[in-house]
C-alpha cells in the first residue's frame, strides 16, 4: 500500500514546528482523513477541529501547502509526488496544533444589528423568488472563516475590520425585502467596510463559491457611497429631508 | 479553478504582468496624447474624441478628454483590485506576507477615498462612449473624391466597431451601474418598474461576472485603434477596404 | 489534585447542546426572563443540525391544500409503527407550522412557490408535499437563523465546553460539571434547570452519517442522573449514505434526492423498490428502503462497492444544481462522480436515534426534577422509525417546549440549590483517570473496536446471537476503558476527550443492545432476522432503560400510551394500520 507523508504543524502559543507523519493511503482520501488517522494511531493529542466531514459545517479550516482550505474537501491525490504541509490558519492566534482562536468572528457577529421585520408584521411573509434569489448565495456561508483568514486586512494589518464573512452576513440582512434597518452607518464606522480594498482573496478561497467581493462587499460599498460619499445625493437629502433612499 | 491555476504559475507572475501592461499602456497614452492629434480621414482616435479645441497650442486637447476614461478605469472596482495587488502589494497574492506593515487605511483616506466616486466617472465615461459610437459610425462612411460620404467598410471600421462594442461591454458591466439599476433595491416587486429593473439588473449582473475580461479587452482595443491610425498616418500600412 | 480550582458560572437555565433544539430552547427560556447559558462542544453553528439537508416537515398546505395536522400526525404514527407517544406526535403535527413561520420572522429564507409562499417538497412516507426546504441545506439555514436569534437574545454562549456530569441536590438538578476543551480546565455550571439538547449517538457505529460529537454523552448524563430512557433499541439507518471512496463511507446523501425524483436501481438496472413497496416506491419509509437496499446487496444485486445506484440524471443539470447543489458538489469533489451525468452509489448508514430520554410531551421534562430534554436526545415522538423532515420540526417544537418547561420550573422553585462537592470530586477522578501512569489502552482503539462490534452485532439486521456477541464485546471493552492512557497535557487534547467519550458510548451501546435483545419482533428500524414479523403485544409496549440503585442497567416494559378516541378514529378507515410484512 502506498503511503502519504504529511508534515503537520505541532505546537502551541509558545511555539512549535512541523512534524512528519506517514499514513497508509486509501482511494479518495482527503487531508482530514489522513490527519484523523494520524490522531487515532500516532498522536492522540493532535488538536484539530472537525465535524461533518462533508464540507457542510466549515470546521476543518487549515492551510494546506500554504493555501487556506477545508481539509475535508482537499484530496490527497491532488498533491501526488509533493509533500503535504498542514498548518493552522495564520490570521488567528494559535491555540494548539491546527486549532486557532476564532472568537474574534463571534464577537463581531454579536455586534451586527439583527434582522428586524416591520413591527407587527407576522409570518407567513409573502416573498417572491425575484426579491430573495440573490440572498440564497449569502445564506450558503458555512462560517469556515477561511475568508477571514486570507483577508490581508485582518491577517497582515491586524485592523479591527469585520472581514468578508460578516460583510456577507450584513449583505444578507440589508437586502432582505422584509428587513427595516439601515446598516450603512454601521458598515462605515463599525464594520469598517472602507478597509476592504476588494482584492478578492476571500472570493478565491470560499469553499461555497460565494462571490463575496462582487455580490456582497461591492454592493454594500455602493450603498455606503449613497449615504456618505455621493455629493448629489447629499444635496438631494438636504433639500428633500432624509426620508427616501434604498436602505 | 483559481486555486489550481495559481498553483501552476509562481505567485509573482500575475502582479508583475499587470505592472508591465498598465505601465506600458500609460506611457503609450501619454506619448499618444503628446502627439496633439490622432485623426486619419474618417477615423478619429479615441484618445482625441470628442474633438475639443485646446486653448493653448502647446497643450494637447487629448488631456481635456483622457482624464475621464482614465478616471473611470482608475476608480473601477476591478482595476482597483489589480493595482492594489500589483503596485501596492496590498496583498501581492493571496496568503502572501505583505511588504507594508501597520499603516493601512484601505479606502478610508485620501487618495483612495476618491474611489467612492466611481459612479460619476461612469456617467462621464458614458457620455464619452456616446461620442465613440458616433466615431465608430463615421468610420463606416468614406468620402469620395468629390467630398460625398458613402457607406462602406474597411479593416479600420471593423476595428472601430469592435473597440466600441468592447468599451460598451466594459461600461455596462460596471459595478456602480449594477447598483444604480437594481443593487440598491431591497424589493423589486414592491417598487415602481421593479420588474423591468429586475430584468435589467439581471443582464448587468451577467455582464458583470466578466467585468475583468471586458476591462482588459477594451484596454487593448483602444490601444489597437490608436496604433492603427498612427500606422496609417505614417504610411506604414494601407487600410484594407472591403466595399 | 482535588485542590484544583475550577471556573464557576451561574444561570437559571443551562442548555447543553447548541443544535436546533438547544438554540430554540435557549431563545424560549430567555424570552421568558431566565438567565440562560448555552454550552456546546464545538463552535457555535457547527452542531449536527447543520447537516440536515432535505427539509423541515410542517403541514403548511402551501402546495397540497389537502394537507393538515391530522394527516401529518397520521403519517408520523404510521412511520413510527404506533409505538410513538401519540401526544408528542399530536403536538408536533399541530405546532410545526407555527414554528416554521416563526423562523421566517427571524430571517430564515426558504425556497418560494411562484405565489411567494414557502415551497414544499415530497419526502419518504409523507402523504403530501410537506418539507419546507432551502435547496439541500435546510439545516444550515435553520441553525444560522436560530444562532443569530440566540445571540441577539442575550444568551451567554460557552463554546467548546464539554459537560460530563449532571449534579444533583437530592432529587433535583443543581447544575453540571465538565471541562473547557481549549484549556482542559474544569468548569462548573450552577443552574436550577438543565435542558439536554445533545443529539444522538451515531458514533457508536462504524458506518455513520454522524460527526464526532454524536457520542451519546447527553443521554448518558441523564441516565447517570437517574432519568429513564425509552426505545433505546430503535436506531435509524438512513437508506442512502455514500459508499465510495472509503473515506466518505456513511456521509449522508439527502432523501431530497429521491424527493426530487431520484430512482434507486440495482446492478441489473431494475427499479427494485417496485418489489418492496409498490405504492410509495423510492419514497417509502426509511426502514423499508434501507432493508430493501440491504437485501439487494445480500442477494448479489448490489452496486460495485456494495450498495445501490441512485439516479437523478433525468432531471437535467440545471434543476439538479439548483435543488441539490451540495450533493452535486459533494459527489464531484469527494467521489469524482458528476450526479448530473452519473448515478450515485448509496448504502444504508446510521443516521438517527429514535430512542432517548423519556419526557413529558407538554414540557419535555424528564423523570428527574429540573432535567428537560429535547430533540434527538429525547425519545418518544418517532417511535420505531422517524420520517425524514420530522427531526427538524421536532427540534423546533420540543426545543421551544423544553425552554418553556424549564423556565416555568425555575419560577416555581423557592429554596436555593446546593452543589455537592463529592459528586464533583468523583467526576474529576473519572476525567483524570487517563493520565494515570498505569493505563495502557488507546481510547481510539477501543472506540474502533466498539464501532465494529455494534455495526456487526446491532446494525441493520439483528439476531439474538449477533446481539449477544456484541454485548459480550461491550462488557469487555467497558473493562478495558478503565485502563486508558493518553499522552500530552490537558490543553486541547482530543485523545483525552475521547477517553471520557468512550465511557458514554460503551454505556449507550449496552442500552441499545440490551433493549434490542429484549424486543423479540421486527418493528420499524428494529429488524430481527430471528423474529421477522410484528408482534401485537410488543406493539403496545415501550422498553424503558434505567439505572438501579446498585448502578446496574435495568430494562422494563411500559405500555404505550393509548390514543383518545378522536385521534384513534383517524386510523379506522385504513387497512394500513394492520401490520404488513
Amino acid at each position: 500500500m502506498a503511503e502519504i507523508a504529511l508534515k503537520i504543524f505541532r505546537g502551541d502559543a509558545s511555539g512549535g514546528a512541523e512534524k512528519e507523519y506517514r499514513v497508509e493511503a486509501t482511494p479518495g482520501m482527503v487531508v482530514l482523513d489522513a490527519v484523523l488517522r494520524v490522531q487515532a494511531t500516532q498522536a492522540s493529542d493532535l488538536a484539530v477541529r472537525w465535524n461533518c466531514k462533508a464540507a457542510h459545517c466549515g470546521s476543518c479550516s487549515a492551510e494546506v501547502n500554504g493555501k487556506p482550505r477545508l481539509m475535508c474537501k482537499t484530496r490527497t491525490d491532488e498533491f501526488q509526488g509533493k509533500e503535504i504541509h498542514v498548518g493552522p490558519m495564520r490570521a488567528f492566534k494559535l491555540i494548539k496544533d491546527l486549532v486557532t482562536d476564532v472568537s474574534f468572528n463571534y464577537k463581531t457577529a454579536r455586534m451586527i444589528p439583527a434582522f428586524t421585520p416591520p413591527a407587527g408584521e407576522k409570518a407567513p411573509f409573502t416573498m417572491y423568488e425575484k426579491d430573495v434569489e440573490r440572498l440564497y448565495e449569502y445564506h450558503k456561508c458555512i462560517e469556515c472563516f477561511l475568508c477571514q483568514n486570507v483577508c490581508h486586512v485582518i491577517r497582515d494589518h491586524k485592523a479591527p475590520f469585520f472581514g468578508p464573512r460578516q460583510l456577507v452576513r450584513i449583505a444578507s440582512l440589508e437586502m432582505h425585502p422584509k428587513d427595516t434597518l439601515d446598516r450603512a452607518q454601521f458598515l462605515k464606522d463599525t464594520a469598517l467596510i472602507g478597509y476592504c480594498n476588494i482584492t478578492k482573496c476571500c472570493t478565491e478561497v470560499c469553499p461555497e463559491h460565494i462571490h463575496i467581493t462582487d455580490n456582497a462587499i461591492i454592493p454594500l460599498k455602493e450603498r455606503v457611497v449613497d449615504e456618505f460619499y455621493d455629493p448629489v445625493q447629499w444635496i438631494w437629502r438636504k433639500i428633500m429631508g432624509r426620508n427616501s433612499n434604498g436602505g | 479553478m483559481s486555486v489550481a491555476s495559481s498553483n501552476e504559475r509562481p505567485w509573482w507572475f500575475e502582479p508583475l504582468s499587470i505592472v508591465v501592461v498598465l505601465s506600458g499602456f500609460s506611457i503609450y497614452a501619454i506619448w499618444a496624447a503628446l502627439q496633439g492629434q490622432g485623426a486619419y480621414h474618417n477615423y478619429l482616435s479615441p484618445f482625441f474624441s470628442p474633438k475639443l479645441a485646446s486653448p493653448f497650442s502647446w497643450f494637447s486637447p487629448a488631456f481635456l478628454i483622457l482624464w475621464v476614461p482614465l478616471g473611470f478605469r482608475a476608480t473601477c472596482y476591478y482595476y482597483r483590485k489589480a493595482y492594489y495587488r500589483s503596485f501596492f502589494w496590498d496583498p501581492p497574492a493571496c496568503a502572501r506576507p505583505e511588504l507594508r506593515g501597520e499603516k493601512y487605511s484601505g479606502e478610508t483616506k485620501f487618495p483612495f477615498i476618491i474611489n467612492n466616486l466611481h459612479r460619476y466617472f461612469f456617467l462621464l465615461a458614458t457620455i464619452v462612449l456616446a461620442f465613440l459610437w458616433y466615431d465608430a459610425i463615421l468610420a463606416f462612411f468614406f468620402k469620395d473624391g468629390s467630398g460625398n460620404a458613402h457607406f462602406g467598410a474597411a479593416l479600420g471600421s471593423l476595428i472601430f466597431l469592435i473597440n466600441v462594442v468592447l468599451l460598451s461591454l466594459y461600461s455596462f458591466s460596471c459595478h456602480s451601474l449594477r447598483h444604480i439599476i437594481g443593487g440598491k433595491m431591497d424589493c423589486f416587486t414592491c417598487s415602481l418598474a421593479g420588474g423591468a429593473r429586475h430584468k435589467t439588473w439581471g443582464w448587468v449582473s451577467i455582464l458583470n461576472e466578466r467585468h475583468p475580461l471586458w476591462a482588459w479587452l477594451s484596454l487593448f482595443s483602444v490601444l489597437s485603434v490608436d496604433i492603427y491610425i498612427r500606422l496609417l498616418q505614417a504610411g506604414l500600412i494601407q487600410d484594407v477596404r472591403f466595399f | 489534585m482535588s485542590v484544583e480550582k475550577y471556573e464557576v458560572h451561574e444561570h437559571d437555565v443551562i442548555i447543553i447542546g447548541a443544535g436546533g433544539a438547544g438554540l430554540r430552547a435557549a431563545i424560549e427560556a430567555s424570552a421568558l426572563g431566565c438567565s440562560v447559558g448555552l454550552i456546546c462542544k464545538s463552535l457555535l453553528g457547527k452542531a449536527h443540525t447543520v447537516m440536515a439537508e432535505g427539509g423541515v416537515a410542517a403541514a403548511l398546505a402551501n402546495v397540497d391544500p389537502q394537507d393538515g395536522w391530522q394527516v401529518h400526525f397520521g403519517d408520523t404514527m404510521r412511520g413510527g409503527q404506533f409505538i410513538n407517544n401519540y401526544r408528542m406526535a399530536e403536538l408536533h403535527a399541530k405546532e410545526s407550522p407555527a414554528r416554521v413561520y416563526e423562523l421566517e420572522e427571524w430571517g430564515a429564507l426558504f425556497d418560494r412557490t411562484p405565489d411567494g409562499k414557502i415551497m414544499q417538497r415530497p419526502f419518504g412516507a409523507h402523504t403530501y408535499r410537506r418539507l419546507c426546504h432551502v435547496g439541500d441545506r435546510t439545516g444550515l439555514e435553520m441553525i444560522r437563523t436560530l444562532q443569530d436569534k440566540t445571540v441577539a437574545s442575550g444568551v451567554e454562549v460557552y463554546m467548546e465546553t464539554t459537560l460530563t456530569r449532571l449534579l444533583k441536590d437530592g432529587n433535583r438538578i443543581a447544575g453540571a460539571f465538565g471541562y473547557v476543551r481549549e484549556t482542559g480546565r474544569f468548569v462548573l455550571f450552577k443552574a436550577k434547570a438543565v435542558v439536554l439538547a445533545t443529539g444522538g449517538w451515531g458514533k457508536v457505529f462504524k458506518v455513520s452519517s454522524n460527526s464526532w460529537e454524536c457520542t451519546g454523552d447527553g443521554v448518558m448524563m441523564a441516565y447517570d442522573a437517574g432519568a429513564e430512557l425509552i426505545d433505546m433499541e430503535m436506531v435509524q439507518f438512513h437508506p442512502t449514505g455514500m459508499v465510495w471512496p472509503p473515506g466518505v463511507r456513511g456521509i449522508l446523501v439527502t432523501e431530497g434526492v429521491r424527493g426530487e425524483g431520484g430512482i434507486l436501481k440495482n446492478n441489473k438496472g431494475e427499479r427494485f423498490m417496485e418489489r418492496y413497496d409498490p405504492k410509495k416506491l423510492d419514497l417509502s419509509s426509511r426502514d423499508v428502503v434501507a432493508r430493501a437496499i440491504y437485501t439487494e446487496v445480500q442477494e448479489g444485486r448490489g452496486s460495485e462497492h456494495g450498495g445501490a445506484y441512485l439516479d437523478i440524471t433525468h432531471r437535467g443539470p440545471e434543476y439538479i444544481k439548483k435543488k441539490l447543489p451540495s450533493m452535486h458538489e459533494q459527489f464531484l469533489k469527494l467521489a469524482d462522480v458528476d450526479i448530473t451525468k452519473q448515478p450515485m452509489e448509496v448504502a444504508p448508514t446510521i443516521h438517527y436515534a429514535m430512542g432517548g430520554v423519556r419526557v413529558e410531551p407538554e414540557t419535555s421534562a424528564s423523570t428527574v426534577s429540573g432535567l428537560f430534554a429535547a430533540g434527538e436526545v429525547a425519545g418518544g415522538l418517532h417511535g420505531a422509525n422517524r420520517l425524514g423532515g420530522n427531526s427538524l420540526s421536532d427540534l423546533l417544537v420540543f426545543g421551544r417546549r423544553a425552554g418553556e418547561g424549564a423556565a416555568k420550573y425555575v419560577k416555581s422553585l423557592n429554596n436555593p440549590l446546593k452543589i455537592d462537592e463529592a459528586q464533583i470530586e468523583s467526576e474529576k477522578k473519572l476525567l483524570l483517570r487517563p493520565f494515570n501512569e498505569s493505563g495502557t489502552e488507546n481510547p481510539y482503539q477501543i472506540h474502533e473496536e466498539l464501532q465494529n462490534a455494534m455495526q456487526e452485532g446491532a446494525g441493520l439486521a439483528r439476531t439474538t446471537e449477533s446481539l449477544e456477541k456484541a454485548l459480550k464485546k461491550i462488557l469487555e471493552l467497558q473493562q478495558r476503558a478503565q485502563q486508558t492512557r493518553v499522552p500530552g497535557s490537558r490543553l486541547y487534547n482530543p485523545g483525552w476527550h475521547t477517553a471520557r467519550d468512550i465511557v458514554f458510548m460503551l454505556t449507550v451501546s449496552e442500552a441499545i443492545v440490551r433493549c434490542a435483545i429484549e424486543r423479540k419482533e421486527s418493528r420499524g428500524a428494529h429488524w430481527r432476522k430471528d423474529f421477522l414479523s410484528k408482534d401485537e403485544t410488543w406493539g403496545k409496549q415501550n422498553l424503558v432503560t434505567y439505572k438501579d440503585t446498585s448502578g446496574a442497567m435495568k430494562i422494563k416494559m411500559m405500555p404505550t400510551p393509548q390514543m383518545p378516541a378522536e385521534l384513534a378514529q383517524l386510523f379506522q378507515q385504513e387497512p394500513v394500520v394492520t401490520a404488513k410484512k
